[in-house]
């Protein structure tokens, strides 16, 4: 089926958007942490009654405009879907434009249970750096699927890595930042826990997906092609992760670096596998 | 280094020497084995199996990529025979990475089989008796009631046993357990590993993968003397393959036609008419990407296509000593393809030729080559050599390299000969040396055959990891306790409290759940929460 260009540019201009208010919201949530962060700012003064405290509402307001930049983002993606008639993961620009937009509905799914504002700058950032390169430097117009990509496991492989990514980098992000500061470190380490906890099981069943379709696209289900080893090597470090987790010595921040490994790893199975090694997965160009 | 041996490092010296007991080599051993199985020491090996299984990406793999293995020979000669000796370029059957999975395997069997007896008492055992105290439980209610205490405990044993948990009645109390689901989850996640290297044994033992290049028209059978390559395990009988065989009827492929993703694939194709028992009985199959030919437990992959050259060549004399397709391989995604011609009959000399075969012709100032992948301007560039081809030498040759080592070039005016053609055209040696004839083009098929008996022990292996690691980390095992004490006055005190028996406590609000439908007054305060 022929790509629909109309529809293809009417995507990019609602990713364009998304990130016009994804940048506003970033600077929302900077404003927030560092009005919250501000010792003045706090309501701490005893007896004054204060209605609303500042920092509050700037984080409302970024978030706000963080549901409305997933908005736009969303309908940048699903028009994609529609321009080139297919899902809209068949190469890296669509893969990064989609795993960006499950790195937001995790945040904001994740939101709704633990306090995690003061995350909001990092997510939206990393979201924002990832559209910036897609629409720069992985730019593809939408198009039909090359054949290696031609099958239903692409439906199912794919969204597997794409949602466990997106809330990976939720986890990294936390991670990050519970290494970085010790303020809020419980929940901090709360989220991170938790969130590789719903990850890790989808990169698994990423990861088996692939290989039932790798043994019925060439025949064998692992044959350490550079994908491969990497989704590996992402897998074990997750795993250590847990391990340490239940490890007595080894539980919070050294375990955290693991988590931390592994999700580097994963970036680099994405933006460094993809680049600069050919193996099997390389195709439909950047 | 284990936290116990640098405590004892650091205690002071006493004047006496201290008489230590000496450990029997049962000991050692002892002490070797729980080193490995503990926690510790899976963690390190978890992190050495990531760092151990990196250097296979960044480096050629011979199982993979054997032509830029020796790429990397030339450009690094120094440095290869080094990391050929530790096995850098086959990595993951390398001595030192099979040692880091299996000290693994062993640590995590030694982990968990007793975990494994463990799980099966518990579970025999049941839930255990109350404790004197519920002050350890992190969510706790009591309230009193007038109603009498085995009332009490006999409605909150069904409620329980409702809710599934497993329950244990005391005179004066009840216990019950649930997720218990989780630790067996963690233990089959755990041994579905094990299952999983049996399914790689056996697909490594008795399976192989094959390789073959099939121009249309023509066919192949399931031998092992006609696969172009072929990689089988100790234990496969390579006199007894799965018995069929296919001929390649056509081969069809699309490609993008305008835009800026021109030539871009889009649909390959390989019809074929296969024989399945060989009985004589052949039928129509369409091999695409991602739809392979399954007979019996051997599938046939298309993993690629190109085009061969039809030629027919004369020598000297005039007479037709070569005539048939000949396979060019491709260079890149337009298929600028090179190949060789080998002339062995010719007479009086041997002849030979190199080539370029171009699909869309393009003479731009980068040198011949083609720009689009379909036969829109099909062109063959050959240049000729006579000679000894060393063929008759014994030394095994690639059909796709010209050994010139025994051949001279054929040169026109001090420059090498070469020529162009289109289809029908000829080009003519000169000194009467012979010609060639360009005849036409067919496409050839790349098919990949596989057979891996293991691979459903795998998929099993594979199911039973997810199945088992999803029940540990989302299973909460928790334990609830409901205790009552006849009050001086009548009444009955209760006290009700749950305990997580994991990291991720009991569900928040299940305790108040049980309790309210227990006769607890409605929750407008909380239960107590620490």
């Amino acid at each position: 089926m022929p790509a629909d260009i109309t529809l293809g540019q009417l995507s990019n201009l609602l990713v364009y958007s998304a990130m016009a208010v994804y940048a506003l919201a970033m600077v929302g949530y900077a404003l927030d942490s560092a009005l919250a962060a501000r010792p003045s700012a706090r309501p701490a003064l005893a007896g004054v009654a204060v209605a609303l405290p500042r920092p509050e509402r700037t984080g409302r307001v970024a978030t706000s405009l963080t549901v409305l930049a997933f908005g736009l983002h969303a309908s940048g993606v699903v028009l994609r879907a529609a321009a080139a008639g297919r899902v809209p993961w068949g190469n890296m620009y669509e893969f990064a434009t989609t795993g960006a937009l499950a790195a937001t509905a995790a945040y904001l799914f994740f939101m709704r249970r633990y306090p995690l504002r003061d995350l909001g700058a990092w997510v939206v950032g990393v979201v924002l750096l990832t559209l910036g390169l897609s629409v720069t430097v992985l730019y593809t117009p939408a198009g039909d699927l090359v054949p290696a990509l031609d099958s239903y496991w692409l439906v199912i492989h794919v969204i597997a890595a794409i949602v466990s990514g997106g809330i990976f980098t939720v986890g990294a992000l936390a991670a990050a930042l519970y290494l970085l500061r010790r303020r809020s470190a419980a929940t901090l380490e709360r989220v991170v826990h938790v969130t590789h906890l719903f990850a890790f099981p989808l990169w698994t069943f990423a990861i088996i997906a692939g290989a039932i379709w790798a043994e019925n696209a060439w025949g064998r289900y692992w044959g350490w092609d550079p994908k491969e080893v990497w989704s590996f090597v992402t897998w074990v470090l997750y795993a250590a992760y847990l391990h340490a987790q239940a490890t007595a010595g080894w539980r919070g921040r050294r375990a955290t670096w693991f988590a931390l490994a592994g999700y580097v790893a994963f970036v680099f199975n994405f933006f460094g596998v993809n680049m600069w090694i050919t193996g099997l997965h390389s195709y439909a160009g950047v | 280094m284990s936290l116990e041996t640098e405590r004892a490092r650091s205690e002071p010296r006493s004047a006496e020497p201290i008489r230590q007991p000496r450990l029997g080599p049962a000991g050692w051993a002892r002490w070797a084995w729980r080193r490995l199985t503990s926690m510790r020491t899976a963690l390190a090996l978890l992190a050495l199996l990531a760092l151990a299984a990196v250097p296979g990406s960044l480096l050629p793999q011979r199982g993979i990529s054997p032509a830029d293995v020796a790429g990397f020979r030339e450009r690094y000669p120094t440095v290869f025979p080094w990391l050929d000796r530790l096995g850098f370029f086959e990595v993951y059957s390398a001595p030192w990475f099979a040692a880091v999975y299996l000290l693994l395997l062993v640590s995590l069997t030694g982990c968990v089989l007793p975990r494994c007896r463990q799980l099966w008492r518990g579970w025999r055992a049941g839930p255990p008796a109350p404790p004197p105290s519920l002050a350890r439980y992190t969510e706790r209610q009591a309230w009193t009631t007038t109603r009498a205490a085995s009332d009490v405990l006999a409605q909150a044993a069904t409620e329980l046993r409702r809710r599934r948990f497993r329950v244990r009645s005391e005179p004066d109390a009840v216990t019950a357990e649930k997720g218990g689901l989780r630790e067996l989850g963690n233990l089959s996640f755990h041994l579905s590993l094990l299952v999983l290297l049996v399914g790689v044994a056996v697909g490594s033992l008795y399976g192989f993968e094959g390789r073959v290049i099939v121009v249309e028209g023509a066919g192949f059978t399931n031998t092992r003397t006609q696969y172009d390559d072929f990689v089988g395990g100790p234990w496969v009988d390579e006199t007894n393959l799965e018995p069929f065989a296919f001929t390649l009827d056509s081969f069809s492929a699309r490609y993008e036609t305008s835009g800026p993703q021109t030539g871009t694939p889009r649909d390959f194709s390989a019809k074929i008419a296969y024989d399945a028992d060989l009985d004589g009985d052949s039928r129509p199959f369409e091999i695409r990407v991602n739809r392979p030919l399954v007979v019996g437990g051997t599938k046939v992959f298309l993993t690629g296509n190109g085009y061969a050259v039809d030629v027919t060549v004369r020598d000297g004399s005039g007479e037709p000593v070569f005539a048939g397709p000949v396979v060019f391989l491709p260079l890149d995604g337009n298929l600028t393809s090179d190949g060789v011609i080998k002339v062995p009959d010719a007479r009086p000399v041997e002849l030979g030729f190199e080539g370029l075969f171009l699909p869309t012709a393009s003479f731009e100032d980068t040198g011949p080559r083609s720009v689009f992948p379909q036969l829109l301007e099909p062109q063959l560039l050959l240049n000729a050599w006579t000679g000894d081809l060393g063929l008759s030498s014994g030394t095994p040759q690639s059909v796709y390299v010209l050994d010139t080592s025994g051949m001279e070039q054929v040169m026109v005016d001090g420059e090498p000969f070469t020529q162009a053609l289109r289809v029908g055209e000829t080009m003519t040696l000169p000194g009467g040396q012979g010609s060639v004839t360009f005849d036409g083009v067919s496409r050839f098929a790349n098919f990949q055959i596989a057979y891996d008996p293991g691979k459903e022990i795998s998929l099993v292996a594979a199911l039973l990891l997810l199945a088992g690691l999803t029940a540990s980390l989302t299973v909460r095992h928790r334990r609830v306790v409901v205790r009552v004490r006849p009050g001086s006055d009548g009444t009955t005190s209760v006290e009700a409290g749950s305990l997580g028996l994991t990291r991720l406590g009991p569900p928040s609000g299940e305790l108040a759940r049980i309790t309210t439908t227990i006769g607890a007054p409605a929750a407008d305060d909380e239960p107590t929460k620490e």
